[in-house]
């Protein structure tokens, strides 16, 4: 009896450490699969555009070519394009954080008329894709000669009813008492928003912070369509630019493409603990 | 009687007030953002529906068709195509993306080292930027030179796929593309959900002799049904919506044969002469499309609740 015990656990034992094994093979070749096309670029950028499609791959390049790196910004204006995207996307973040956390102050913590009726169609406007209304969206921008200048993208991009819903998520959880409290204090809701509810609300203003950079860093469509001078594309339009023009210049393309993935690796690396809990929170509402 | 018309009116008047000034510090909360929203969303939404029934092209007057717009549709190939593909797309994509996010989830879930490393590595190509990954993707997958070619090559392949270049592989490379790009986003949905869990009753199930298929079949997934379907509506909504992939990997082609409705959109009002009234009625049928899977969405959290 003992016997056919210690045989079973003996067994389970062995059973286990095969599941182990399974599992970690099965974790490294997903995780080759997500990297070895970012390693291949990062490979590619430092080779001669006859070079890159040598087969064998030569993953470390024998003669690696950093000019590259120095040929790209004066092929392109990189440097204006990452300016123009670096200023779009703080802006726009900026606006986002101000305009989203000041309208869900009111939505999770104020009683006002019409309350219901206007945070509905805040959520009813969520679940219609920009696309369906950038047509004249662009109609309107243009009369107002705003084709052709960042403030369009701007207005596009920093009044997001996502960051609404977002902020008042988390402001429904801070508890009303500190706010009656700063009432009872003498603290005007100017007051209690900034001094209270602002910096509580540091996880949450982090996560919209991080989904607002990237989707703005990375917007395709929206400056698509909107900036068509040279001088004012942002890096992933003018990236595409260069791509379209200069097809055959492997090298040059992929050492571009590096240069447009670190600032927002950086950011992504730095906020990665709220970008994960943001996708998380969203999927646990639903 | 009369005294409590009286005071009544009173009580009314002074709590109208303070509701009063509570409301308007409440509006002056909102304004900054609703206003934004209302000019840059909510005109755009209406002027959207008025410009489907006209007949536009941005230098002469707005014209008034009717259903004429719609009627074009229906002979138009190249809507057509776009919206086939367009389902196409989302029919393959959905399930796929669903299966591998799940099955990522359920493995970063058990007691594993580097844990964190296969998250971050994992959920990277979903933040890093489409123009610079769609790049490398046509490179590795360039039907002369590319790698994934020459391996297969190498193993003695003949017929070798022509990937964005072929017209039945085209569609097939995108949806790669799409699930390789956003699988560690769903991925993170699903590991809060499996994290929500309850583990006593796999235990539960461990002790009446389920083996760990049993249990995950039996047990774990049907927990998660309201993730999955939260998943499956996000992944729906989303695929409808499809076009930037095409743009850079494929340019809709070859032909039509990764054509979207986004896609035909943008060239009906962007590229080609412009026919905006004609580029609102494919939103419209877009934002149908999405407008059916939200009401899916409400009946199914209300009956989730």
């Amino acid at each position: 009896m003992a016997q056919t015990m210690a045989v079973k656990s003996h067994s389970a034992k062995a059973q286990h450490r095969v599941m182990r094994v399974i599992i970690y093979v099965l974790l490294v070749v997903v995780a080759a699969l997500m990297l070895v096309p970012f390693l291949w670029m990062l490979s590619a950028s430092f080779k001669m555009n006859k070079d890159v499609f040598s087969f064998p791959i030569e993953w470390i390049p024998s003669n690696p070519r950093p000019r590259n790196y120095v040929d790209i910004w004066t092929k392109i204006p990189l440097l204006t394009f990452i300016l123009n995207t670096a200023k779009l996307t703080i802006i726009v973040t900026l606006l986002q954080l101000f305009t989203s956390s000041f309208a869900a102050y009111a939505f999770a913590k104020l009683n006002f008329r019409g309350k219901k009726a206007l945070f509905l169609g805040y959520i009813a406007t969520i679940a219609v894709p920009w696309q369906a209304y950038m047509v004249p969206q662009f109609m309107m921008m243009r009369s107002w000669g705003l084709n052709n200048t960042h403030l369009a993208i701007i207005c596009l991009q920093a009044f997001s009813a996502f960051g609404v819903f977002l902020m008042k998520q988390f402001y429904e959880g801070v508890p009303t008492e500190l706010c009656e409290a700063a009432r009872i204090d003498g603290l005007s809701e100017y007051g209690i928003w900034w001094r209270i509810m602002l910096p509580l609300s540091k996880p949450a203003l982090s996560t919209l912070t991080i989904f607002t950079f990237v989707s703005t860093w990375n917007d395709f469509l929206g400056p698509l369509i909107y900036l068509t001078k040279t001088e004012l594309k942002t890096i992933q339009i003018g990236l595409r630019m260069f791509i379209s023009q200069y097809s055959a210049e492997y090298g040059l393309i992929m050492a571009a493409s590096v240069i447009a993935l670190i600032p927002v690796l950086i950011v992504f690396l730095a906020l990665q603990k709220y970008f994960v809990q943001g996708v998380a929170s969203a999927g646990l509402k639903g | 009687m009369a005294q409590t018309a009286q005071t009544a009116p009173a009580v009314q008047k002074k709590g109208m007030s303070k509701g009063l000034r509570e409301s308007l510090v409440a509006y002056s909360f909102i304004a900054p953002n609703f206003i934004g929203f209302c000019i840059f969303t909510l005109i755009p939404m209406v002027f959207a529906i008025a410009l489907a029934f006209c007949d536009w092209d941005g230098v002469h007057a707005v014209e008034f068709i009717g259903l004429q717009n719609f009627i074009d549709l229906l002979d138009d190939d190249t809507f057509k195509a776009s919206f086939v593909n367009t389902i196409v797309y989302t029919v393959g994509t959905v399930p796929l993306t669903l299966v591998c996010s799940l099955g990522l989830a359920v493995l970063l879930n058990q007691k594993v080292k580097f844990r964190n490393f296969f998250r971050t590595v994992s959920f990277f190509p979903y933040v890093a930027s489409l123009v610079a990954v769609a790049a490398v993707w046509n490179m590795i997958f360039s039907p002369s030179m590319g790698p994934v070619n020459q391996v297969l090559a190498s193993l003695g392949v003949e017929n070798l796929p022509r990937w964005a270049a072929g017209k039945e592989t085209a569609m097939i490379t995108v949806i790669l593309f799409s699930v390789w790009k956003n699988m560690g986003y769903y991925m993170v949905i699903y590991l809060a959900g499996l994290q929500g869990t309850n583990l006593e009753l796999n235990e539960a199930a461990e002790l009446d002799g389920a083996n760990k298929w049993q249990i995950f079949w039996h047990v774990v997934l049907p927990q998660l049904r309201p993730t999955t379907f939260f998943v499956i509506i996000m992944l729906t909504i989303s695929s409808f919506k499809v076009y930037d992939q095409m743009y850079m990997i494929t340019q809709g082609g070859p032909g039509n044969a990764t054509m979207t409705l986004v896609y035909d959109i943008y060239n009906v009002a962007f590229v080609n002469t412009p026919r905006y009234g004609y580029a609102s009625a494919i939103s419209m049928v877009l934002f149908v499309l999405v407008l059916i899977v939200t009401i899916v969405q409400f009946r199914g959290s209300a009956a989730n609740d």
